[in-house]
């Protein structure tokens, strides 16, 4: 049984390794990593509706600037990792290797939320500084990171699905973005329009309302459940369009 | 390890690439597959290397089904695509670690597989460059160290000498000779000779349909049939000596060669054989022979013959 399963996870870990570096070694990484400490820090710190202006010990003002940013950052992420195997002819390498399309497409994911898990603990020094200056509610910072990790899921799912699309890296970005900006704000804006069942039904699907919630420290499995359907809904599409450009 | 390929055919949306296309290939035998552009050879090749689903037909290599059971037919492959494409971000011992990891070859034994690859395939001077600074020659070795890494029993290469100069053609040949003699290999080329002399089989595909299937020499004596043999006499009247040769039983044709006056071409019926009777002419008439020799046909001539329509 454990040895099932080490055989089914091997490839996505080795997969997922050779990603992550390959991140590191194009700068990618670095420059993705600026970019959001940078926003996210201007806007925690410095500009706008930042710590100081809520006058609380809470992260509050950090989770709403890194929701948006993040929400930008990942398609630049995502964009290359299938679409750049297709291009060059390498996922013809890769299926030909023992090594099952959702190996690959999970190896992806992986790798994408691996830099992300990166990106958010180089912000904990955020959260030791606003506990310094007050008392912080601990189970809400948790759940805050929490809710940011789900949601980056969910936009990693989408964007892996844009990039196995076609094999240009600009096209999957440009989809991801635009599929990203329907949960993104899209599906609230018809909710909030339109009443009824059609706008309680868009109001499900609009993940404002899912982060919120979680922003504030509660997590219900509502939520949970919505952010991890919409990743298994984006790796799923990605593997079956996989599928067919093999077929 | 055999290959067995079963009513193989593939389209592409209203296209047909390969049309029921069988063959096999036992183990040991190294396949030449010829075929012009189009033919249906690369489409094959990835069908076999499980890429590809075929719309219909089996593929077999030893007990495994190719459709049923993906993984461990793959594991028994190595593959060489067509254009051969490498991570190039990467160097030649990431790039070959990272393919040994990927065939599940042990992690003690890694190192020593990429070693014996590098030696293998030549990579010494270039095993910590990047790919993308390899010329095209050692982009193809480092092709050929990746469908090597894990010893398979089966080798699908597609065009494995494309971009090597004349020294490393002969190498490669010889390595894949080497390593033929106990896998069971594909190689797909549009160098005649060079399939002639790596290949112990030939199998030539046209729109998809197998044309011709043997070895050099039996696809030589199946296309012509009948002997061909260039002579030269001397001191003799060119008239003469057509006149003559041509009232022999056994001489279907003569034809007088273009740059050269004195020799000719003389061409016998079907399973005749007309060697001494052109001697006995000669002798009759004291004409001075100086070349009898039997013409072969050029596989070239041959694959242009199955392949023009």
């Amino acid at each position: 049984m454990i040895k099932k399963i080490f055989k089914t996870t091997s490839p996505t870990l080795t997969i997922a390794c050779r990603e992550l570096k390959s991140h590191f070694d194009s700068l990618t990484a670095y420059i993705l990593l600026v970019l959001f400490l940078g926003f996210s820090g201007i806007f925690t710190w410095i500009y706008g509706s930042d710590v100081f202006f809520y006058g609380q010990a809470s992260l509050q003002a950090f989770f709403s600037t890194a929701y948006v940013t993040l929400f930008l950052l990942i398609p630049a992420l995502t964009m290359r990792t299938i679409a750049d195997e297709m291009r060059g002819g390498t996922i013809e390498m890769l299926l030909t290797k023992p090594v099952t399309r959702w190996q690959i497409v999970g190896g992806k994911y992986l790798s994408v939320m691996l830099l992300i898990i990166i990106a958010l603990a180089l912000t904990l020094p955020y959260y030791a500084t606003v506990a310094c200056l007050g008392n912080i509610d601990h189970g809400a910072v948790l759940c805050g990171y929490f809710g940011l990790l789900l949601m980056s899921s969910a936009y990693a799912g989408i964007g892996l699905f844009a990039s196995s699309i076609c094999g240009n890296p600009i096209v999957s970005f440009l989809i991801s973005l635009a599929i990203g900006l329907l949960f993104h704000i899209g599906f609230g804006i018809v909710g909030h329009q339109f009443g009824g069942i059609g706008g309680q039904v868009a109001i499900c699907f609009d993940m404002n309302s899912h982060f919120d919630s979680m922003a504030r420290g509660v997590i219900d499995s509502k939520d949970i459940v919505y952010f991890a359907s919409v990743t298994f809904a984006g790796l799923f599409a990605a593997e079956k369009t996989l599928e067919s450009k093999t077929a | 390890m055999d290959i067995i390929v079963k009513n193989l055919t593939k389209f592409y949306g209203q296209q047909k690439a390969v049309d029921n296309l069988s063959f096999e290939v036992k183990a040991g035998e190294i396949l030449g597959f010829l075929g012009p552009n189009g033919a249906g050879k690369t489409t094959t090749m990835k069908a076999i290397a499980g890429f590809l689903t075929p719309t219909d037909g089996d593929i077999t290599i030893g007990r495994y089904n190719v459709s049923d059971n993906p993984e461990m037919v793959k594991q028994m492959i190595g593959y060489l695509p067509e254009h051969n494409p490498l991570y190039t971000d990467m160097n030649v011992i990431d790039y070959l670690r990272y393919m040994a990891q990927l065939q599940r070859i042990r992690a003690s034994k890694i190192n020593d597989r990429i070693l014996e690859m590098v030696n293998v395939c030549g990579l010494e001077g270039e095993k910590h460059k990047h790919i993308s600074e390899l010329s095209k020659g050692y982009r193809q070795r480092v092709g050929l160290a990746q469908a090597l890494i894990h010893d398979p029993q089966v080798l699908i290469l597609d065009e494995p000498t494309t971009g090597l100069d004349p020294n490393q053609i002969v190498e490669i040949r010889e390595l894949i000779r080497k390593i033929g003699r106990e896998k069971t290999i594909i190689l797909s080329s549009h160098i005649l000779a060079e399939v002639e002399a790596t290949c112990d089989r030939i199998l030539i595909i046209n729109k998809g349909h197998i044309v011709a299937d043997g070895t050099a020499d039996q696809l030589r004596k199946a296309s012509s049939g009948c002997e061909c043999l260039r002579i030269t006499v001397e001191d003799a009247n060119r008239n003469d000596v057509v006149r003559t040769l041509q009232s022999i039983d056994t001489v279907e044709l003569v034809d007088t060669v273009a740059d050269k006056t004195d020799s000719f071409e003389v061409q016998s019926r079907p399973g005749e054989s007309s060697r001494r009777a052109v001697f006995r002419a000669c002798v009759d008439n004291g004409w001075v022979l100086t070349e009898l020799s039997p013409v072969e046909t050029k596989l070239e001539d041959i694959f242009r013959e199955l392949t023009k329509q």
